[in-house]
């Protein structure tokens, strides 16, 4: 999502072969989704039916849907798949999915922000359906039978009255010759959901055979004839760069090729560019890495050298104490605060960069062959891969093919294409098609991190304990300081995740951010700012109940008012960031919001009486347009360790596709949300990351992870909305606050470190 | 450079690299088997499990050099022709993997643990998996799917 608002700024697209649906910049940038409209013809001449791009059938009657988004573990491979082959009336068993290359043609393909399916859940509903009438057609034609007597069901065409059967192998070839039909493309008729069969079942992956066998092909796998390998020794400094290198050593090494420098984009470090560096590239892994330990490079570490992450939050935290820039503001802010009838509560909170730490690290193969560049990646944004790729070598990007493999997790890191580009300009630098892998200690160094910050919360309650006031200043580095170093402030869609969109019925409010330089490169990690926003947030709402002398969850609610679709008309900026939609497509009902929370309490048995060192913590939150309640419950013992015995998830994300998968994201987001929460943290000294790999990278392990995770699903007949983040926000102050509740130690800074 | 002999999945391989090469890269780059994956280098993450003579070991930090006169098994050589071995059977019961990089590592430690151990307790399961690092986060399943593969 923030990839698409930053990247596509200046990109070109022919309005005539693309249909608009839905623009809205509230940073001056635009966020740009197209989607192809439908019936505009596939490419592969081998297949007898192709009616969209998305799908094709052959003679034989085999379906292939063309997958055009990644799969990181998300399954969507097999969800908007299943979307085509619901409408389709296909029978899944006879369905194979191909995996598109970076194109245009299919629309937006950057897998990222959690759209996948609220973007195309319409258009791939179109797409089988059209196909399907179109087949429907041909039947009726063949049968010289009126076509509402003539209906699709299971891979068949069936003539009602008469009982004659038509396969879609058999009208594959016919229906090719029909001419489409306008409003089978605009309008065409889609199944009542009643009738669903694939979309809200529970459908095994497609690729899970694959992977449990391990013949899944990722990123690493690809191969190609003749392919070297690459690695590159980067400066430990973003922004720095080799003074002098010797490679005597390096080539001393069996397997040893070539030794060369790269350009880097230099600062500030660019979403889309390399670091730089040497590189050396070898027969094999094993000598390439050989060969970089043996270099002796000289550096020249530019303006981050001195960069001390611990000095950076400390002042941030200083700036705090200054007015800050409204970005939200309503009511009677300072007359409020002046009160000194009314109690206040104040906390400043701390929350560390975090690494994305995919277990496949970044990596790339790339050859250059007759004037095309071939790229094998695991990309999270094929097209953004192919414009950096064609810029990088001056070619055109209709040259450029970005295959796309599985991914080993991506996370937000695998959108940006640097070490895509790196793969590229080694291929065209040597002549070889090149394997580029990055050592974990290179990801661990070298990531797109998320933004370290420091906040600080004022609250106001008056003598009737109603909370009247909330002044809430946030202070961290850009995403936009990655691309433009004149970026010292957050933009309004980072305002948007998780602080700008407080659902809470306070009479004055006030929303600031501060200036925050960055050092180094900041990107987005599963669920963006929301991480820290929802940190401070959800565990000042505690502090609230506290003070009030209310039950969490009553408090919560309290909070939320009464029933209403939300506004932000105080909002200073365009718009409130809604996620890349518009507040009428996608309101925000606080009632959503308020039946998860309702559900969590019930199915926990909120409040039930457990032993000492056991709590429950409850917070609920709408991102990503998805309500999400989360009550977790800890067990801390008398050293301070801490496991977590239970989490309960309560979720409205509108229809449900594939409901195994939706139930799997929140567990995994509930683990990723864990090591957040208590293991992970990246710190520098000296401009250098100082942890190296997992071990000094932590993150959460099986002990250490939530023991039992339930998922409930509210049914909801609502547009879908996305899953992959939601499950992240809520989950840590809902941590932070089992954690007050069994300690009485509130958790002001993360990672959690409760003998600190 | 030195030529080695190497048994993997029952078959006999002559492979001719460097001495201090990690047996996961022969396995990978020599033997083009890519089953077995790369994470983290240093036995930090478990991706890259493979058996030897039956036991779970970390094939990044294991030099050719020591491993030549033993029976390797990775993940490609679990099952029996068309046939699952239990454990990844109750893997796919499960729906474990999500991204599935780090299911073969995960699954090959599973493996030895219930070749050892054939009901497992939790903080057997705990002790025996936590080498194995999935950042997207399948622990649940993973334990889950141990003890159904445990009555298999
Ligand atoms: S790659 Fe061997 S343990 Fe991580
Ligand atoms: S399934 Fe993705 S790392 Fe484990």
């Amino acid at each position: 999502m923030i990839s698409t608002l930053l990247a596509n700024k200046n990109k070109k697209v022919n309005r005539r072969d693309f249909l608009k649906v839905s623009s809205l910049g509230t940073t001056g940038l635009m966020l740009s989704m197209y989607i192809p409209v439908l019936g505009c013809g596939n490419d592969n001449p081998s297949a007898a039916f192709t009616p969209n791009v998305y799908l094709e059938i052959n003679e034989k009657g085999d379906v292939t849907i063309i997958a055009h988004r990644s799969d990181m573990g998300q399954g969507v491979r097999t969800s908007l798949p299943m979307i085509v082959a619901e409408e389709l009336e296909a029978d899944w068993s006879r369905v194979s999915i191909r995996q598109a290359i970076g194109n245009e043609k299919y629309g937006d393909q950057n897998t990222d922000g959690s759209y996948s399916i609220r973007m195309f859940y319409e258009p791939m509903r179109k797409a089988g359906a059209t196909a399907r009438m179109l087949l429907e057609k041909a039947a009726s034609e063949q049968w010289n039978a009126p076509l509402s007597e003539c209906k699709a069901q299971n891979h068949l065409v069936v003539h009602d009255p008469s009982g004659k059967k038509l396969s879609f192998g058999e009208l594959a070839l016919p229906a090719s010759k029909l001419s489409i039909p306008d409003n089978y493309v605009t309008e065409p008729k889609l199944k009542n959901p009643k009738d669903f069969k694939y979309i809200g079942s529970e459908t095994q992956m497609l690729d899970l055979q694959d992977i449990v066998t391990g013949k899944a092909i990722y990123g690493i796998d690809a191969s190609t004839e003749n392919a070297k390998v690459a690695v590159i020794m980067r400066c430990p400094v973003v922004g720095g760069k080799a003074r002098s290198f010797n490679y005597t050593e390096a080539r001393k090494i069996n397997g040893v090729l070539e030794v060369f420098e790269i350009e880097g984009a230099g600062i500030p470090p660019q979403l889309n560019k390399p670091l730089g560096g040497i590189v050396v590239v070898a027969n094999n892994t094993w000598a390439a890495m050989k060969g970089r330990d043996a270099l002796s490079v000289t550096w020249d570490f530019g303006p981050n050298a001195d960069y001390d992450s611990v000095q950076h939050q400390d002042a941030l935290i200083k700036e705090l104490g200054k007015k800050g820039t409204a970005r939200r503001e309503h009511g009677m802010v300072k007359r409020t605060f002046d009160n000194s009838n009314n109690k206040i509560i104040e906390t400043t909170y701390r929350a560390p960069y975090y690494a994305h730490g995919t277990i496949e690290p970044p990596c790339a193969t790339s050859k250059i062959e007759n004037g095309k560049c071939h790229i094998w990646a695991p990309t999270q944004h094929p097209q953004f891969a192919r414009d950096a790729v064609a810029d990088a070598l001056g070619m055109e990007k209709n040259d450029v093919i970005v295959n796309v493999t599985l991914l080993g997790g991506g996370f937000g890191r695998k959108s940006k294409p640097d070490y895509v580009v790196e793969a590229a300009v080694i291929a065209k630098e040597t002549g070889h098609p090149i394997r580029l892998l990055w050592t974990r200690e290179d990801d661990v160094h070298h990531d797109f991190y998320h933004a370290i910050s420091a906040q600080n919360i004022k609250v106001a309650i008056n003598k009737n304990n109603k909370v009247v006031g909330w002044y809430h200043k946030t202070a961290f580095p850009s995403i936009g300081a990655t691309s433009d170093a004149s970026v010292i402030e957050p933009t309004d869609a980072e305002m948007g995740l998780g602080a700008a969109g407080l659902p809470y019925d306070i009479p004055a409010l006030c929303l600031e951010s501060l200036p925050a330089q960055s050092s180094t490169r900041i990107g987005w990690v599963r669920s963006v700012s929301n991480i820290h926003h929802v940190f401070a947030i959800g565990s000042m709402v505690d502090a609230i109940a506290l003070a009030r002398n209310m039950d969490p969850a009553e408090n919560l609610l309290d909070l939320l008012g009464t029933d209403r679709s939300l506004q932000f008309e105080d909002v200073k900026a365009e718009a409130v960031w809604n996620y890349g939609e518009k507040l009428e497509d996608f309101p925000f009902e606080t009632a959503r919001l308020r039946k998860v929370i309702e559900e969590v309490v019930k199915k926990t048995d909120w409040g039930k009486s457990l032993p000492k060192g056991r709590a429950q913590g409850i917070f609920a939150h709408r991102s990503f347009l998805t309500y999400v309640a989360c009550v977790v419950e800890v067990e801390v013992d008398s050293s301070g360790n801490i496991t977590i015995p239970e989490v309960h998830y309560a979720v409205d994300c509108g229809v449900v596709v594939n409901r195994d998968r939706v139930v799997s994201q929140f567990e995994g987001g509930a683990i990723f949300a864990t090591s957040l929460a208590l293991n992970s943290e990246i710190t520098y000294k000296n401009g250098r990351v100082q942890q190296n790999n997992f071990d000094g990278y932590q993150m959460a392990r099986m002990p250490q992870s939530p023991q039992n995770i339930y998922v409930h699903i509210m049914e909801s007949d609502e547009k879908p909305t996305g899953v992959g983040e939601p499950p992240v926000p809520p989950f840590i102050p809902a941590l932070c606050n089992a954690i007050f509740k069994a300690t009485g130690q509130r958790v002001t800074q993360l990672p959690v470190d409760l003998n600190n | 450079m030195a030529a080695y002999t190497i048994n993997v999945n029952g078959k006999e391989h002559t492979v001719d690299v460097l001495e201090d090469t990690p047996l996961l890269w022969v396995i990978r780059d020599e033997l083009q088997m890519k089953g077995t994956k790369f994470g983290c280098g240093k036995a930090l993450c478990g991706a890259c499990t493979v058996h030897l003579d039956g036991t779970a070991v970390r094939s990044c930090s294991l030099p050719i050099s020591v491993v030549a006169d033993s029976e390797i098994t990775t993940i490609e050589g679990l099952a029996s022709g068309d046939r699952l071995h239990p454990v990844q059977e109750a893997w796919a019961e499960h729906n474990v993997p999500q991204c599935g990089y780090c299911q073969p590592g995960q699954i090959m430690s599973a493996t030895a643990l219930l070749s050892q151990n054939s009901s497992p307790s939790d903080d057997d399961i705990d002790a025996a998996m936590s080498g194995n690092l999935c950042r997207c986060g399948t622990y649940t399943r993973i334990k889950a799917a141990i003890k159904t593969a445990a009555k298999k």
